[in-house]
């Protein structure tokens, strides 16, 4: 932490929030929100003489509430930097009837009531994201009493009752009346590997950090009895076995069962339960004088926002998604970020630093490279076919595109911000926009290839490179069986279909075209899957203007998580598909050759007029 | 339409027996070669390998292919790897087209031989009708800001800041509270070693 704060080449924000992201790989502008801190971090040198005035008292959050600290507070003796901070919702504020009294005391005038949140913007090349986990709250296990119970404590809160720096200055003591408890329980799993209240994975550190209490318990009060309720002990890491092994020497006892209640005896606040002892195959009963519910890790509850600034895509667990689970592991699936620490999923500190060392390592060779290379498949205007109608220029999501149709000025990209999601080109009218290595003329040779021979026996697939398309690989890893009828075409983006490739497969005799992309908040081109879901909207009228049956054509959104998912759908697709009758196919087939003759005649006559 | 300019390899991979067991490579390899512009169709192994990457590279140049088609795994694995042996081999890597037969189609159909057979036919022929219009395409190169963003001030993002900073990057470390140090300051001891957290 101190390496951090006299880094030359660090520059360490706190109470700092990012707003806003732009830009890509090698170029992101970033808007960072400096909150007021209140006190000059710079010239403050935590003398304290403005904490020992300050009449608010609060539970202080570092103590997990076991202690107090004031408005105008540290979070703790070495934080960095190393600078107070006023909690503003606490603070009786800077008005001479109320308070103030921190400003008078603060001989080097270190405090300004009247600093303001700083705006601040960054240019940088990559982005490595860690903003790390949050613990499971243990509350609405309510049998466990969590709330009710004075020593039932969740394993964080272990950690500040047995820490030297913590309230007790390290006796550790139970809530209740300050005792030190001589028999002391763990539940593991608590609010893990669980599927109606917690989640379902496995939070990877609980039994590790149990054995360790479990240790430290020992090694301060070699007397207390300790008796841990597991479904598995997994302790798989280097050392780990060894550290279990030592505390199951040392006289703690592991007992395979979870106890289902809890019940406190009011007159001394110890706690009494019972349990399956699933070895032995016997109920046995525990009376303790504390327990400590081992509590699991969740996906931050404020991450979300985060993630949309990003444009990250989070696995089912809520954890962000990683480029590719085991070769891209530290690779967010956008160019130029990456995932350090539990933000990718929970892991202990040893695995947080090795990941955060591959994200270093990841970020450093685009940084280290004076220039790097960006896919080439970007807009084209065609400026002959332009009618300059602006259509193109609200739908890029990116604010690439210029045209003026008072002006009659033909519509221009500008390459360095176009990302290749294509939607303007599926957009376009008059056929004026290509996208570079995905051309129309591409997609028309695949979608007629995958016709040619029994079209009737299958179903046109649009998937998008990032989600559903990630999510059909992910079935093919995965081994999930579904019916061999589907053919996927892929796309950047969903937002690249255009409503001819979709009518072509129709008019070819494909029975079902699906079109598919990521959910509305995950889409890899900020929004430009809310056209797919308009363009889509506007085909289903037409469909039915034409007499086609609309549900003939499908729109489904999937993560790359949703590997199950796609088989699902790829089943429900086949089965729309063996519904669909030879005669619905020919009459559709009639239809679009004859709207299309149509189309012919008009143009050829509006040709000759011209 | 045949165009006689356009001289197109297929690659089809065996991928040891993750597609040749479930599909029958044999078959497929035969079935592209009658394809339109086609002009040879080889089977490998494993085609992302050393020795299957040197067979495409042989093979661009002996016959003077200009246009190349790899069935085998998903292009988000491999598109890279097939690309750059493309331009080792003097061909613009923009003139591969994959055909992902594997996550596609024998993982997904491996009860089923001769229907998974029948798709890699119909994926590779798709491949191939998409290869025949394929251009060379040009990457643009960009310049490169010489500094991170790390969002997040507890262990990880400490980590990740010092080695940037220490290879000689600038950091800018954003951290929401008003210390860094994160989860990992709120603990006493920490397993295996049992040493202080902060």
């Amino acid at each position: 932490m101190t390496d951090v704060g006299r880094h030359p080449r660090i520059k360490s924000m706190t109470l700092s929030e990012v707003e806003d992201v732009a830009g890509y790989i090698g170029n992101f502008r970033v808007k960072v929100r400096k909150k007021a801190r209140y006190v000059n971090e710079n010239e403050c040198t935590a003398c304290a003489e403005c904490v020992d005035i300050c009449p608010v008292i609060m539970p202080d959050e570092y103590q997990m509430g076991f202690s107090s600290r004031k408005a105008i507070y540290i979070p703790f003796p070495q934080a960095i930097p190393s600078s107070y901070v006023i909690n503003m919702e606490d603070c009786l504020g800077n008005n001479p009837i109320a308070c103030g009294k921190c400003l008078e005391k603060c001989d080097k005038r270190c405090i300004d009531f009247d600093m303001q949140d700083e705006i601040i913007e960054l240019n940088v090349g990559a982005i490595v994201v860690a903003t790390g986990i949050d613990v499971y709250d243990p509350t609405e296990l309510d049998e466990y009493g969590y709330t009710r119970f004075e020593n039932v404590v969740t394993s964080l809160e272990f950690e500040r009752l047995i820490c030297a720096g913590g309230p007790t200055d390290g006796h550790f003591v139970r809530p209740s009346d300050g005792r030190t408890p001589k028999r002391i329980g763990f539940i593991q799993c608590i609010g893990s590997r669980a599927y109606k209240r917690g989640h379902p994975y496995c939070s990877n550190v609980c039994c590790m950090n149990t054995v360790k209490d479990s240790l430290l318990l020992k090694e301060h009060y070699p007397d207390t009895e300790i008796t841990v309720f597991y479904i598995d002990i997994r302790a798989f890491g280097k050392g780990f076995e060894d550290l279990f092994n030592r505390s199951k020497k040392m006289g703690v006892r592991y007992l395979r069962g979870l106890p289902d209640h809890i019940i406190e005896d009011p007159d001394n606040g110890n706690l009494r339960l019972k349990v399956e002892n699933t070895t032995a195959g016997r109920i046995e009963e525990f009376e303790f004088d504390m327990l400590v519910l081992s509590v699991g890790l969740e996906p931050r509850q404020d991450g979300e926002q985060l993630r949309h600034i990003l444009s990250l895509s989070q696995t089912s667990d809520g954890f962000l998604a990683e480029c590719h689970p085991k070769l891209m592991p530290v690779d967010a699936p956008t160019r130029g970020m990456f995932l350090a620490g539990c933000v990718e999923a929970p892991k202990d500190i040893k695995d947080s630093v090795t990941q955060a060392s591959a994200a270093a390592a990841r970020a450093g060779i685009i940084l280290s490279a004076n220039k790097i290379k960006l896919e080439a498949a970007t807009a084209v205007v065609d400026k002959e076919k332009c009618t300059c109608c602006e259509v193109c220029v609200p739908v890029c999501p990116y604010g690439a595109i210029t045209a003026s149709r008072s002006e009659k000025i033909p519509a221009e990209v500008t390459e360095a911000m176009c990302a290749g999601c294509g939607t303007c080109a599926a957009e376009c009218q008059f056929g004026a926009i290509s996208i570079r290595h995905f051309d129309d003329e591409q997609y028309m040779a695949q979608i007629e290839a995958a016709l040619e021979e029994n079209p009737r026996d299958k179903a046109i697939v649009f998937a998008c490179n990032w989600c559903s398309y990630a999510a059909s690989d992910l079935a093919g890893t995965s081994r999930f069986q579904y019916p061999p009828n589907i053919r996927v075409i892929r796309t950047m983006c969903s937002g690249r279909v255009n409503e001819k490739f979709i009518l072509h497969a129709f008019k070819l005799g494909a029975p079902v075209v699906l079109v598919s992309g990521c959910h509305f908040a995950d889409c890899h081109y900020i929004d430009a899957n809310r056209w797919t879901q308009r363009r889509m909207d506007r085909l289903w009228n037409r469909l039915e203007r034409l007499g086609i049956r609309p549900e003939r054509l499908q729109l489904e959104w999937m993560s790359a998580a949703e590997g199950q998912r796609f088989a699902q759908v790829m089943a429900e697709i086949e089965e729309m598909r063996a519904k669909v009758s030879r005669q619905e196919i020919k009459n559709t087939k009639e239809v679009l050759r004859k709207r299309e003759s149509k189309k012919k005649r008009v143009t050829a006559a509006l040709g000759s007029s011209a | 339409m045949s165009d006689d300019s356009l001289r197109i390899g297929v690659f089809v991979c065996d991928c040891g027996m993750n597609i040749a067991g479930f599909v029958d490579c044999e078959e497929v390899r035969q079935y592209a070669e009658g394809l339109e512009d086609v002009v040879v169709s080889s089977r490998n192994r494993y085609t992302c390998s050393d020795p299957g990457q040197n067979e495409i590279k042989k093979t661009i140049q002996e016959q003077a292919l200009n246009r190349v088609v790899v069935a085998s795994c998903s292009p988000r694995l491999h598109e890279p790897t097939f690309r750059n042996c493309m331009a080792e081999a003097g061909l613009n890597p923009y003139l591969l087209e994959m055909a992902n037969i594997r996550e596609h189609c024998s993982w997904v159909h491996s009860n089923n031989r001769e229907a998974a057979t029948r798709k890699t036919k119909d994926i590779v022929k798709m491949a191939v009708a998409r290869a025949r219009f394929l251009k060379p395409q040009q990457e643009r190169e960009i310049p490169v800001t010489d500094a991170v963003l790390v969002i997040g001030g507890g262990i990880a993002g400490i980590q990740a800041s010092l080695d940037l900073a220490n290879t000689g990057h600038m950091v800018y470390l954003v951290e929401k509270q008003p210390t860094i140090g994160g989860m990992m300051a709120q603990l006493d001891k920490t397993f295996p070693t049992m040493d202080c957290s902060i």
